[in-house]
């Protein structure tokens, strides 16, 4: 399944979805287009030879310095990376999907990035995906319940974004 | 399904319609393991819906990884599943070492799987006891909490902590064992052998508890893999997969030459069947009797294996290694590493930019994903599975909220 037969089947059935990958890395990851990723892990669950039956966990990593000095050293742009890690039960073998979206939708700051919610595909990933939201800021649409899981709901902010501010009071509680 | 007879309560009270009722159980419930809210609507007895409201507990250690270097982060481990802090620590220091391409010393090797499932068995053991308590039994709490203390000792005296450990780190561990200890070990196995008996007579053939947990919340396997359950929630429902036998080689290879079967239920039987009690007739398959089953026969097969950690460790001379340094730099890139953790499988993934601190850390918690299932579980249940369903899950709820 790590050989290459299996991207070309992915690329045959769904054209165009895949935009990147790295089958001999630590874990064997593809790169998905975010408008494409409901239908590639619906093809990965029903379709596929192996059938990716268990979805673990969803990551968000913000790539954001927020320090400019060392902001002008880094090589890669501003974005939201999410890490899709899956699992095959019967045949013991992960795939991990990773998906780039902008770090604000239109780079207007406030503006949530959106990609289609997964929880169609594997219902274990409702509460994934609410947590995403809630820490790192990311919009799924098509989400049964997308509200704030962790965090109380009326908090303000995502922590998990690297420039997130820690509010000063809570209701009464110092922050800071 | 048992089959419903006339005076099973749930056929009363179908009769009785009543007004739906919110009730709201915690987050200072005792049963509920921890500050986990549950809001359960009724219909008299039977609940038509259960929410569970986490995050009483949420203190962002993912956060706070991202502030420090990855041995420093190895104390916030200990914090999230605190009865199996071992677990943990091995979870996130194998993670690292992925990355890191770093192997760990033949000794240390073993000297792990012997802590690891000396941590398996507490684990258990609390499990066990707090699953009583849920039922309304107080005794089992007792009889585990003694074997457990026990554990605790022998690891105070291997590591200075009765609960936050922090001794399996990155490149080792803190220290190696103190004389004698390994003797003090064996000599607790020994006296614990005969123990799990009484623990069979007061739980697992015990009519009443056979009766709450029989046919109550059962999970086909379907439902159990999509929604992500692992460890003895997943093996309760039938599923033949075990971390330490089916996850990557950097794990697998630490239990190579041992010998041990995965503790699941394969064409009606479990493995050694003989020397357990039999499953009683009520229970189904995927019922909380299972999970609680499959967490009694884990006791034994980790003592089996720490038997066998034992033999090899002190058959192995060769030095122990020393730790990474605190500020070990760790190589760019990224690793996800599960491991087979008492409560399910822990994930860990780590994102490293060169430095010696984590770009981005992750704990994919075995718990959260079990819970996660309960509103699945309870749906048309009486009020009073719920205690029983949400104890049979074993979860955390410092690993839940991180």
């Amino acid at each position: 399944m790590r050989g290459p037969g299996f991207l070309e089947q992915l690329e045959q059935a769904l054209p165009g979805a895949v935009s990147g990958s790295r089958l001999d890395a630590l874990d064997p990851w593809i790169e998905v287009a975010p408008e494409r990723l409901v239908d590639v892990c619906r093809w990965l669950r029903e379709k596929s030879e192996v059938r990716f039956d268990a979805l673990e966990c969803i990551t968000a990593i913000d790539w954001f310095e927020p320090d400019p000095k060392k902001a002008a050293k880094v090589t890669w742009q501003p974005h939201t990376e999410l890490v899709y890690h899956l699992w095959s039960t019967a045949s013991r073998v992960s795939i991990v999907l990773k998906v780039k979206l902008p770090r604000w939708k239109g780079d207007v700051p406030g503006q949530l990035p959106e990609v289609g919610s997964v929880s169609g595909v594997w219902r274990g990933a409702n509460w994934h995906e609410r947590e995403v939201y809630d820490l790192s800021g990311v919009m799924f649409t098509g989400h049964p319940d997308l509200r704030r899981i962790l965090c109380p709901e009326d908090w303000e902010g995502y922590p998990l974004r690297k420039d997130y501010e820690q509010p000063i009071e809570y209701h009464g509680i110092r922050g800071r | 399904m048992a089959q419903l007879i006339d005076d099973d309560p749930r056929i009363i009270e179908f009769d009785v319609r009543t007004d739906e009722m919110l009730v709201n159980m915690g987050p200072q419930h005792p049963s509920t393991h921890g500050v986990l809210r549950l809001v359960l609507r009724t219909d008299g007895e039977i609940v038509s819906e259960v929410e569970p409201h986490i995050g009483y507990l949420h203190r962002c250690a993912e956060k706070i990884g991202e502030n420090l270097t990855a041995r420093q982060w190895i104390p916030y481990t200990d914090r999230m599943d605190y009865l199996a802090a071992m677990n943990m620590n091995l979870g996130w220091s194998l993670a690292v070492e992925k990355l890191m391409q770093y192997q760990v010393s033949e000794r240390a090797r073993h000297l792990r799987v012997l802590i690891a499932e000396m941590g398996r068995i507490a684990s258990h053991l609390v499990g066990m006891g707090a699953y009583g308590l849920d039922l309304g039994t107080f005794s089992p709490f007792l009889y585990a909490f003694r074997e457990r203390e026990k554990i605790l000792d022998l690891f105070e005296e291997a590591c200075g902590a009765r609960l936050t450990y922090s001794y399996i780190t990155v490149g080792g561990l803190t220290a190696d064992l103190p004389p004698g200890w390994l003797r003090k070990c064996e000599e607790f196995l020994d006296q614990f052998e005969p123990v799990i008996q009484e623990y069979h007579s007061l739980l697992t053939t015990n009519a009443i508890f056979v009766k709450r947990t029989a046919a109550i919340g059962v999970m086909s396997p379907e439902l159990a893999i999509e929604y992500g359950c692992s460890g003895p929630v997943l093996r309760g429902s039938g599923v033949d997969q075990d971390m330490r036998r089916d996850g990557e080689s950097i794990y697998t290879a630490m239990y190579d030459g041992y010998a041990f079967e995965v503790a699941v239920m394969k064409n009606g039987h479990y493995p050694r069947d003989h020397a357990y009690p039999p499953v009683p007739t009520d229970a189904v398959l995927g019922d909380c009797w299972h999970r609680f089953f499959v967490r009694m026969l884990e006791v034994v097969q980790s003592m089996d294996l720490v038997r066998q950690a034992i033999d090899r460790y002190s058959a192995c001379k060769g030095p122990l290694g020393e730790p990474v340094k605190l500020t070990e730099k760790i190589p760019a890139g990224d690793a996800y590493l599960e491991t087979e953790c008492p409560k399910g499988q822990m994930g860990f993934y780590l994102v490293s930019d060169g430095s010696a601190i984590p770009w981005r850390v992750r704990a994919r918690s075995s718990s959260f994903s079990n819970l996660a299932v309960t509103h699945e579980l309870c749906r048309g249940c009486l009020i009073a599975d719920v205690p029983a369903i949400v104890g049979s899950l074993d979860i955390v709820m410092g690993e839940i909220d991180r």
